[in-house]
Protein backbone atom coordinates (compact mmCIF):
# COMPACT_ATOMS: atom_id res chain seq x y z
CA UNK A 1 0.00 0.00 0.00
CA UNK A 2 2.42 2.50 1.03
CA UNK A 3 4.05 1.43 -2.55
CA UNK A 4 1.35 3.01 -4.54
CA UNK A 5 3.38 4.13 -7.76
CA UNK A 6 2.91 8.27 -7.83
CA UNK A 7 -0.33 8.92 -10.37
CA UNK A 8 1.07 9.51 -14.01
CA UNK A 9 1.79 12.79 -15.56
CA UNK A 10 -1.39 13.96 -17.21
CA UNK A 11 0.59 15.84 -20.58
CA UNK A 12 2.52 12.28 -20.42
CA UNK A 13 -0.73 10.65 -20.40
CA UNK A 14 -2.48 12.67 -22.97
CA UNK A 15 0.47 11.94 -25.18
CA UNK A 16 -0.04 7.79 -24.37
CA UNK A 17 -3.44 8.22 -25.33
CA UNK A 18 -2.86 10.34 -28.67
CA UNK A 19 -0.49 7.48 -29.67
CA UNK A 20 -2.80 4.88 -28.34
CA UNK A 21 -5.55 6.33 -30.72
CA UNK A 22 -6.51 5.01 -33.76
CA UNK A 23 -6.95 7.68 -36.76
CA UNK A 24 -10.18 9.01 -36.23
CA UNK A 25 -12.84 7.71 -39.03
CA UNK A 26 -14.42 9.56 -41.95
CA UNK A 27 -17.45 10.80 -41.05
CA UNK A 28 -20.11 8.44 -43.11
CA UNK A 29 -18.32 5.94 -43.62
CA UNK A 30 -19.66 2.40 -42.10
CA UNK A 31 -22.84 1.59 -40.17
CA UNK A 32 -23.35 4.41 -38.29
CA UNK A 33 -24.68 5.96 -41.16
CA UNK A 34 -27.69 3.59 -41.31
CA UNK A 35 -30.17 5.36 -38.05
CA UNK A 36 -29.76 8.66 -40.33
CA UNK A 37 -30.52 6.87 -43.67
CA UNK A 38 -33.76 6.27 -42.09
CA UNK A 39 -34.11 9.52 -40.69
CA UNK A 40 -33.27 11.08 -44.32
CA UNK A 41 -36.45 8.82 -45.93
CA UNK A 42 -38.81 10.76 -43.13
CA UNK A 43 -37.54 13.44 -44.08
CA UNK A 44 -37.63 13.44 -48.17
CA UNK A 45 -41.90 12.01 -47.88
CA UNK A 46 -42.79 15.12 -45.79
CA UNK A 47 -40.71 17.19 -47.89
CA UNK A 48 -42.31 16.77 -50.59
CA UNK A 49 -45.67 16.95 -49.23
CA UNK A 50 -45.34 20.13 -47.32
CA UNK A 51 -43.79 22.11 -49.69
CA UNK A 52 -46.86 21.09 -52.15
CA UNK A 53 -49.50 22.13 -48.73
CA UNK A 54 -47.44 25.79 -48.30
CA UNK A 55 -47.87 26.36 -52.20
CA UNK A 56 -51.70 25.61 -52.31
CA UNK A 57 -52.19 27.18 -48.90
CA UNK A 58 -50.46 30.27 -50.46
CA UNK A 59 -52.12 30.83 -53.13
CA UNK A 60 -55.35 30.17 -51.58
CA UNK A 61 -54.46 33.00 -49.31
CA UNK A 62 -53.32 35.35 -52.18
CA UNK A 63 -56.69 34.13 -54.05
CA UNK A 64 -58.49 34.93 -51.26
CA UNK A 65 -56.73 38.47 -50.93
CA UNK A 66 -56.50 39.86 -54.07
CA UNK A 67 -59.85 38.14 -55.82
CA UNK A 68 -58.22 36.81 -58.66
CA UNK A 69 -60.08 33.07 -58.38
CA UNK A 70 -58.65 29.79 -58.81
CA UNK A 71 -55.76 30.95 -61.14
CA UNK A 72 -53.41 31.91 -58.15
CA UNK A 73 -53.82 28.28 -56.12
CA UNK A 74 -53.40 26.61 -59.95
CA UNK A 75 -50.12 28.59 -60.33
CA UNK A 76 -48.47 28.03 -56.87
CA UNK A 77 -49.91 24.31 -57.19
CA UNK A 78 -47.05 23.84 -59.80
CA UNK A 79 -44.68 26.03 -57.69
CA UNK A 80 -45.02 24.21 -54.95
CA UNK A 81 -44.52 20.73 -56.46
CA UNK A 82 -41.06 21.94 -57.88
CA UNK A 83 -40.45 23.38 -54.77
CA UNK A 84 -41.05 20.21 -53.13
CA UNK A 85 -38.88 18.32 -55.86
CA UNK A 86 -36.27 21.08 -55.39
CA UNK A 87 -36.10 20.34 -51.85
CA UNK A 88 -35.92 16.46 -52.07
CA UNK A 89 -33.10 16.95 -54.60
CA UNK A 90 -31.67 18.89 -51.65
CA UNK A 91 -32.06 16.70 -49.55
CA UNK A 92 -31.18 13.76 -50.98
CA UNK A 93 -27.96 15.09 -52.29
CA UNK A 94 -26.70 15.84 -49.05
CA UNK A 95 -27.27 12.18 -48.63
CA UNK A 96 -23.89 11.50 -51.38
CA UNK A 97 -25.96 11.12 -54.32
CA UNK A 98 -25.08 14.64 -55.81
CA UNK A 99 -22.80 16.68 -57.15
CA UNK A 100 -21.17 18.27 -53.67
CA UNK A 101 -21.41 14.51 -52.26
CA UNK A 102 -21.10 14.29 -48.32
CA UNK A 103 -19.85 17.14 -45.76
CA UNK A 104 -20.79 20.20 -48.22
CA UNK A 105 -20.13 22.47 -45.59
CA UNK A 106 -17.19 20.96 -45.18
CA UNK A 107 -15.51 21.61 -48.08
CA UNK A 108 -16.72 25.01 -47.88
CA UNK A 109 -15.32 25.76 -43.97
CA UNK A 110 -11.93 26.56 -43.99
CA UNK A 111 -10.82 27.31 -40.82
CA UNK A 112 -11.85 23.72 -39.29
CA UNK A 113 -10.27 22.26 -36.32
CA UNK A 114 -8.56 18.81 -36.00
CA UNK A 115 -11.59 17.37 -37.05
CA UNK A 116 -10.86 17.92 -40.60
CA UNK B 1 -65.86 -3.42 -21.40
CA UNK B 2 -66.95 -3.22 -25.41
CA UNK B 3 -69.17 0.00 -24.24
CA UNK B 4 -66.03 1.81 -22.89
CA UNK B 5 -64.91 2.25 -26.37
CA UNK B 6 -60.83 2.12 -26.19
CA UNK B 7 -60.24 6.13 -28.00
CA UNK B 8 -56.63 5.84 -29.48
CA UNK B 9 -56.60 9.52 -29.51
CA UNK B 10 -57.18 10.38 -26.31
CA UNK B 11 -53.83 10.23 -25.03
CA UNK B 12 -53.62 13.44 -27.21
CA UNK B 13 -56.51 15.52 -24.95
CA UNK B 14 -54.91 18.63 -23.23
CA UNK B 15 -56.32 19.28 -20.16
CA UNK B 16 -56.65 22.59 -18.19
CA UNK B 17 -54.99 22.18 -14.90
CA UNK B 18 -55.17 25.68 -13.85
CA UNK B 19 -57.42 28.04 -16.22
CA UNK B 20 -56.61 30.97 -16.42
CA UNK B 21 -57.60 33.33 -18.89
CA UNK B 22 -55.92 37.12 -20.01
CA UNK B 23 -58.42 39.32 -21.92
CA UNK B 24 -60.05 36.13 -24.60
CA UNK B 25 -56.42 34.81 -24.82
CA UNK B 26 -56.31 31.70 -22.83
CA UNK B 27 -53.75 31.32 -20.49
CA UNK B 28 -54.68 28.08 -19.14
CA UNK B 29 -51.64 25.66 -17.48
CA UNK B 30 -52.42 22.31 -19.46
CA UNK B 31 -50.92 18.82 -19.03
CA UNK B 32 -48.85 20.34 -21.86
CA UNK B 33 -47.43 22.94 -19.95
CA UNK B 34 -47.44 20.77 -16.80
CA UNK B 35 -45.02 17.96 -18.92
CA UNK B 36 -42.89 20.55 -20.94
CA UNK B 37 -42.09 21.83 -17.27
CA UNK B 38 -41.33 18.52 -16.24
CA UNK B 39 -39.20 18.36 -19.08
CA UNK B 40 -37.08 21.48 -18.42
CA UNK B 41 -36.63 20.16 -14.94
CA UNK B 42 -35.04 16.56 -15.90
CA UNK B 43 -32.96 18.13 -18.21
CA UNK B 44 -31.53 20.47 -15.87
CA UNK B 45 -31.20 17.59 -13.16
CA UNK B 46 -29.75 15.76 -15.77
CA UNK B 47 -27.06 17.82 -16.74
CA UNK B 48 -26.53 19.71 -13.51
CA UNK B 49 -26.41 16.71 -11.60
CA UNK B 50 -24.42 15.00 -14.03
CA UNK B 51 -21.74 17.44 -13.81
CA UNK B 52 -21.50 18.29 -10.15
CA UNK B 53 -18.94 16.09 -9.23
CA UNK B 54 -16.48 17.18 -12.52
CA UNK B 55 -14.60 14.63 -11.83
CA UNK B 56 -11.51 13.66 -14.10
CA UNK B 57 -12.21 10.91 -14.72
CA UNK B 58 -16.11 10.76 -15.37
CA UNK B 59 -18.44 8.55 -13.29
CA UNK B 60 -21.66 6.95 -15.29
CA UNK B 61 -23.57 9.91 -14.98
CA UNK B 62 -21.36 12.21 -15.95
CA UNK B 63 -20.22 10.22 -18.54
CA UNK B 64 -23.88 10.63 -20.25
CA UNK B 65 -23.85 14.56 -19.20
CA UNK B 66 -20.56 14.51 -21.69
CA UNK B 67 -21.70 12.26 -24.37
CA UNK B 68 -24.84 14.43 -24.90
CA UNK B 69 -22.66 17.85 -24.80
CA UNK B 70 -20.24 15.96 -27.25
CA UNK B 71 -22.97 14.72 -29.59
CA UNK B 72 -24.27 17.83 -30.56
CA UNK B 73 -20.87 19.85 -30.37
CA UNK B 74 -19.83 17.23 -32.67
CA UNK B 75 -22.92 17.85 -34.76
CA UNK B 76 -22.47 21.39 -35.18
CA UNK B 77 -19.09 21.28 -36.05
CA UNK B 78 -19.65 18.50 -38.64
CA UNK B 79 -22.60 20.48 -40.32
CA UNK B 80 -21.80 23.81 -39.80
CA UNK B 81 -17.77 24.57 -38.68
CA UNK B 82 -16.45 26.53 -36.36
CA UNK B 83 -18.24 29.86 -36.94
CA UNK B 84 -21.55 27.37 -35.75
CA UNK B 85 -20.21 27.36 -32.44
CA UNK B 86 -21.74 30.45 -31.23
CA UNK B 87 -25.27 28.97 -31.70
CA UNK B 88 -24.64 25.63 -29.40
CA UNK B 89 -26.65 26.39 -26.13
CA UNK B 90 -29.79 27.12 -28.37
CA UNK B 91 -29.25 23.91 -30.60
CA UNK B 92 -28.24 21.95 -27.16
CA UNK B 93 -31.22 23.24 -25.75
CA UNK B 94 -33.83 22.26 -28.50
CA UNK B 95 -32.25 19.04 -28.96
CA UNK B 96 -32.33 17.84 -25.39
CA UNK B 97 -35.99 19.70 -24.96
CA UNK B 98 -36.96 17.61 -27.50
CA UNK B 99 -35.69 14.33 -27.10
CA UNK B 100 -36.71 14.55 -23.36
CA UNK B 101 -40.39 15.47 -24.42
CA UNK B 102 -40.10 11.94 -26.65
CA UNK B 103 -38.66 10.10 -24.32
CA UNK B 104 -40.58 11.39 -21.42
CA UNK B 105 -43.59 10.30 -24.04
CA UNK B 106 -42.59 6.82 -23.49
CA UNK B 107 -43.35 6.38 -20.19
CA UNK B 108 -47.04 5.40 -19.40
CA UNK B 109 -50.08 7.88 -18.20
CA UNK B 110 -47.44 10.53 -19.58
CA UNK B 111 -47.98 13.39 -22.33
CA UNK B 112 -46.34 13.79 -25.23
CA UNK B 113 -45.66 17.39 -25.89
CA UNK B 114 -44.06 17.19 -28.60
CA UNK B 115 -47.46 14.96 -30.57
CA UNK B 116 -48.76 18.70 -30.80
CA UNK B 117 -48.30 20.50 -33.98
CA UNK B 118 -48.47 23.92 -32.38
CA UNK B 119 -45.73 22.64 -30.03
CA UNK B 120 -43.65 21.49 -32.76
CA UNK B 121 -44.63 24.41 -35.59
CA UNK B 122 -43.77 27.22 -32.47
CA UNK B 123 -40.62 25.23 -32.24
CA UNK B 124 -39.99 25.28 -36.05
CA UNK B 125 -40.84 29.30 -36.53
CA UNK B 126 -38.64 30.09 -33.91
CA UNK B 127 -35.70 28.52 -35.78
CA UNK B 128 -36.97 29.78 -39.10
CA UNK B 129 -37.12 33.31 -37.60
CA UNK B 130 -34.08 32.94 -36.11
CA UNK B 131 -32.26 31.22 -39.08
CA UNK B 132 -33.77 34.06 -41.23
CA UNK B 133 -32.07 36.88 -38.84
CA UNK B 134 -29.01 35.10 -38.73
CA UNK B 135 -28.65 35.12 -42.54
CA UNK B 136 -29.36 38.94 -42.73
CA UNK B 137 -27.03 40.04 -39.60
CA UNK B 138 -24.22 38.04 -41.51
CA UNK B 139 -25.24 38.93 -44.88
CA UNK B 140 -27.40 41.96 -44.81
CA UNK B 141 -29.20 42.66 -48.05
CA UNK B 142 -26.61 39.96 -49.96
CA UNK B 143 -28.76 37.06 -48.12
CA UNK B 144 -31.59 37.65 -50.79
CA UNK B 145 -29.31 36.09 -53.16
CA UNK B 146 -30.05 32.83 -51.30
CA UNK B 147 -32.98 32.83 -53.40
CA UNK B 148 -31.24 33.37 -56.94
CA UNK B 149 -29.62 30.39 -57.61
CA UNK B 150 -26.36 30.46 -59.58
CA UNK B 151 -25.80 29.24 -63.30
CA UNK B 152 -29.50 30.09 -64.27
CA UNK B 153 -29.98 31.87 -67.64
CA UNK B 154 -32.01 34.96 -66.80
CA UNK B 155 -35.07 34.38 -67.93
CA UNK B 156 -35.92 31.31 -66.13
CA UNK B 157 -34.73 33.39 -63.04
CA UNK B 158 -38.84 34.18 -63.12
CA UNK B 159 -39.73 30.57 -62.40
CA UNK B 160 -36.75 29.36 -60.26
CA UNK B 161 -36.90 32.48 -57.76
CA UNK B 162 -40.43 32.14 -56.69
CA UNK B 163 -39.47 28.47 -56.46
CA UNK B 164 -36.78 29.00 -54.23
CA UNK B 165 -38.71 31.46 -52.16
CA UNK B 166 -41.54 28.59 -51.70
CA UNK B 167 -38.99 25.92 -50.65
CA UNK B 168 -37.50 28.75 -47.91
CA UNK B 169 -41.08 29.30 -46.69
CA UNK B 170 -41.67 25.33 -46.51
CA UNK B 171 -38.63 24.81 -44.08
CA UNK B 172 -40.86 25.42 -40.71
CA UNK B 173 -43.70 23.41 -41.68
CA UNK B 174 -41.89 20.09 -43.18
CA UNK B 175 -39.77 20.70 -40.23
CA UNK B 176 -42.64 20.92 -37.58
CA UNK B 177 -44.95 18.00 -39.54
CA UNK B 178 -42.15 15.07 -39.27
CA UNK B 179 -41.42 15.27 -35.57
CA UNK B 180 -45.34 15.97 -35.24
CA UNK B 181 -46.56 13.63 -37.25
CA UNK B 182 -43.99 10.95 -36.09
CA UNK B 183 -44.57 10.99 -32.37
CA UNK B 184 -48.57 11.11 -32.88
CA UNK B 185 -48.37 8.29 -35.45
CA UNK B 186 -46.33 6.33 -33.02
CA UNK B 187 -48.20 6.48 -30.22
CA UNK B 188 -51.28 6.07 -32.01
CA UNK B 189 -50.06 3.14 -33.11
CA UNK B 190 -49.43 2.01 -29.57
CA UNK B 191 -52.45 2.41 -28.73
CA UNK B 192 -54.40 1.00 -31.14
CA UNK B 193 -52.53 -2.54 -31.04
CA UNK B 194 -53.03 -1.93 -26.76
CA UNK B 195 -56.56 -2.34 -27.73
CA UNK B 196 -56.24 -5.27 -29.69
CA UNK B 197 -54.60 -7.10 -27.06
CA UNK B 198 -57.41 -6.42 -24.52
CA UNK B 199 -59.71 -7.03 -27.07
CA UNK B 200 -58.31 -10.50 -28.13
CA UNK B 201 -58.33 -12.19 -24.36
CA UNK B 202 -55.88 -15.02 -24.53
CA UNK B 203 -54.78 -14.17 -28.44
CA UNK B 204 -54.35 -11.13 -27.55
CA UNK B 205 -50.47 -12.36 -27.54
CA UNK B 206 -50.27 -11.54 -30.93
CA UNK B 207 -50.74 -8.09 -31.33
CA UNK B 208 -49.26 -7.90 -27.78
CA UNK B 209 -45.98 -9.26 -29.36
CA UNK B 210 -46.04 -6.29 -32.24
CA UNK B 211 -46.21 -3.79 -28.89
CA UNK B 212 -43.17 -4.83 -27.79
CA UNK B 213 -41.52 -4.65 -30.83
CA UNK B 214 -42.98 -1.07 -31.22
CA UNK B 215 -42.16 -0.12 -28.13
CA UNK B 216 -38.53 -0.32 -29.04
CA UNK B 217 -39.24 1.18 -32.16
CA UNK B 218 -40.61 3.82 -30.96
CA UNK B 219 -37.66 4.72 -28.18
CA UNK B 220 -35.47 4.53 -31.65
CA UNK B 221 -37.93 7.23 -33.04
CA UNK B 222 -38.12 9.38 -30.44
CA UNK B 223 -34.02 9.62 -30.26
CA UNK B 224 -34.06 9.91 -34.24
CA UNK B 225 -36.83 12.81 -34.41
CA UNK B 226 -34.75 14.58 -31.95
CA UNK B 227 -31.87 14.14 -34.24
CA UNK B 228 -33.29 14.98 -37.31
CA UNK B 229 -34.93 18.16 -35.80
CA UNK B 230 -31.64 19.60 -34.61
CA UNK B 231 -29.82 18.36 -37.65
CA UNK B 232 -32.01 20.17 -39.83
CA UNK B 233 -31.28 23.53 -37.91
CA UNK B 234 -27.84 22.60 -37.95
CA UNK B 235 -28.44 22.51 -41.71
CA UNK B 236 -30.46 25.55 -42.05
CA UNK B 237 -27.90 27.30 -40.19
CA UNK B 238 -25.44 26.59 -42.10
CA UNK B 239 -27.28 27.43 -45.47
CA UNK B 240 -27.61 31.18 -43.65
CA UNK B 241 -24.45 31.77 -42.85
CA UNK B 242 -22.73 30.15 -45.91
CA UNK B 243 -24.36 31.34 -48.87
CA UNK B 244 -24.34 28.51 -51.37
Amino acid sequence: MATEPPPPNLNELERRLQQARPEPPRAGEGDAERPRAMGMAFRVSVELVSALAVGVGLGWLLDYWLGTGPWMMVVMFFLGAAAGILNVYRAVEGLGFGRWSKGSAATKEEDRGERG
Amino acid sequence: MAEKAIDPLHQFEIVRLIPAKIGNLDVSFTNASLWMVIAIAAVTVFLVGGMRRQALVPGRWQSMAELSYEFIAGMIQDNVGTQGRKFFPFIFTLFMFILFGNMMGMVPYSFTFTSHIVVTFAMAFVVFIGVTIVGFAYHGAHFLSFFVPKGVPKIMLLLMVPIEVLSYLTRPVSLSIRLFANMMAGHTMLKVFAAFTVMLGIFGIAPLAINVALTGFEFLVAFLQAYVFTVLTCIYLNDAIHLH
